[in-house]
């Protein structure tokens, strides 16, 4: 259970309707991004978790999604939903050699 | 019975009492596995196009020690960043063209090949990256580069050491800073008190400095890894740490005025430890005396609060705490070695 947890590219699907949306999880763990690129599809919402000890923050500045989920600390998380295609490089401000990408499929 | 009870509960306190006593005194003077993931590497990364030989050392090092890559011909690189000091200026704030007295310390350069965003506020991407920046700027040494890469390649002995070193290339921007990061790669402080102890001299470091470098280490306690991380004492990140300027009016923002996110105000690049007994006063403002001015600053939880990083907090650590902090911080000095001079090109 916890692997599967914190194992990106677990999808947790949550019907509504027709549209398929599903959640990644992503932990930040000893200084990294737990997978180096993410393949999502538009609509998805990609958890971040902080699993360090230190504050993490995740941001992205791409044209396909510009965000800033701020600062926490250890054991928070936030998420960030993905609503253009692309391709969008996600980065955390305070650690600048953490980094990842999300491919955002149609 | 009940006698019994305060006796056993007597004997108790004694010997936890006893533990601690022993367990402060006899703190181990053995790094522990985990503990070498403070080893330096011996040099640091190179990148494909600028793979370290001894011709461009030797150029870098000329470029870095000759004032005429100045405007007046009285600053170089090693002006701000002078092996007698550290590697950096022992200034509050550096002082640039004209004695301009400028916003921010002089870094030292020793170890930056370690580190891959360059600066306070981390605005150049790399070691070539950074190295024009102070002679383009008209706050520092203020060059007309077109004036200078006309120089170089009509001075014959600069025109054999750039042939030597990068053949093929012309003279200009690219080679140059290529030559002075090749050569700052070469200045590593790895040799330490601390190292040594690393390494298996279990007498290079003192009892206090041992335990100094556990507090240091202990997120409960010092918590100073959090940021200044193995193996080179730095995460290469950006905090704000609640300086006492940063509450002031129009505060510089560091790291926010390159990316301006909200988790970036005031934060500046976390410098390394390594060596940092030479290279006083402390912090990007100049503004710690002593590093027991700095451990003090961080054991009250910072001055200015406002967007203070998350990770800074109040320590509550003792005075023999902070001491043995300082001592420890005192064992990461490299022992000087003599920096031999270049000869410089006559004009």
């Amino acid at each position: 259970m916890t692997n599967l947890r914190y194992t990106a590219g677990i999808v947790l699907l949550a019907l509504v309707g027709s549209v398929h949306a599903g959640e990644f999880v992503v932990a930040q763990k000893a200084k990294a991004f737990s997978v180096k690129k993410l393949n999502i599809k538009v609509g998805d919402s990609v958890k971040f978790v902080n699993e360090d000890a230190m504050v993490h923050n995740v941001f992205s500045l791409s044209d396909a999604k510009s965000f800033d989920l701020g600062a926490y600390g250890q054991g928070a998380s936030k998420s960030v939903t993905f609503d253009k295609p692309g391709t969008v490089e996600v980065e955390c401000a305070v650690h600048p050699d953490m980094k990842m990408v999300v491919e955002v499929a149609k | 019975m009940r006698m019994a009870k305060v006796t056993v509960l007597a004997s108790s306190v004694l010997l936890a009492l006893l533990a601690g006593t022993v367990g402060a005194a006899d703190v181990s003077m053995t790094p522990t596995q985990d503990e070498h993931k403070w080893l330096l590497p011996r040099t640091p990364p190179s990148p494909a196009d600028n793979q370290p030989t001894s011709e461009r050392e030797e150029l870098g090092k000329m470029l870095f020690f000759d004032p005429r890559l100045s405007s007046e011909r009285n600053l170089s690189c090693s002006s701000c960043h002078n092996p007698l000091f550290g590697w950096a200026d022992g200034l509050p704030t550096a002082k640039g063209f004209r004695s301009k007295v400028l916003g921010r310390a002089s870094p030292t350069v020793m170890n930056s090949g370690f580190t891959t965003l360059q600066m306070w506020d981390g605005r150049r991407a790399s070691l070539e990256d950074q190295a024009m920046g102070p002679m383009e700027s008209q706050d520092e040494m203020a060059m007309n580069l077109d004036a200078l890469f006309k120089w170089l390649a009509v001075n014959p002995a600069y025109k054999a050491a750039f042939d030597k070193a990068y053949p093929g290339e012309a003279i200009g921007k690219e080679t140059t800073s290529k030559a002075i990061a090749a050569y700052e790669r070469t200045l590593v402080s790895n040799d330490s008190p601390f190292d040594r102890w690393l390494n298996g001299d279990q007498k290079a470091m003192t009892p206090s400095q041992v335990r100094g470098f556990r507090l240091f280490a202990d997120p409960a306690k010092g918590n100073c890894a959090a940021c200044h991380q193995a193996p080179n004492f730095t995460d290469g990140g950006f905090h704000n740490v609640g300086l006492a300027s940063y509450g002031r009016t129009n505060p510089d923002v560091g790291r926010f005025a390159i990316k301006p996110l909200a988790s970036l105000k005031g934060a500046f690049k976390t410098p390394t430890l390594r060596d940092i007994s030479l290279t006083a006063p402390y912090f990007h403002d100049g503004s710690a005396q002593t590093l027991m001015e700095v451990v003090e600053h961080y054991n009250k939880g910072g001055v200015t609060k406002t967007d203070l990083s998350r990770d800074i907090k109040p320590l509550n650590l003792s005075q023999q705490e902070m001491q043995d902090i300082v001592a420890f911080m005192q064992a990461l000095t490299t022992p000087a070695k003599p920096v031999t001079l270049p000869q410089l090109p006559p004009n």
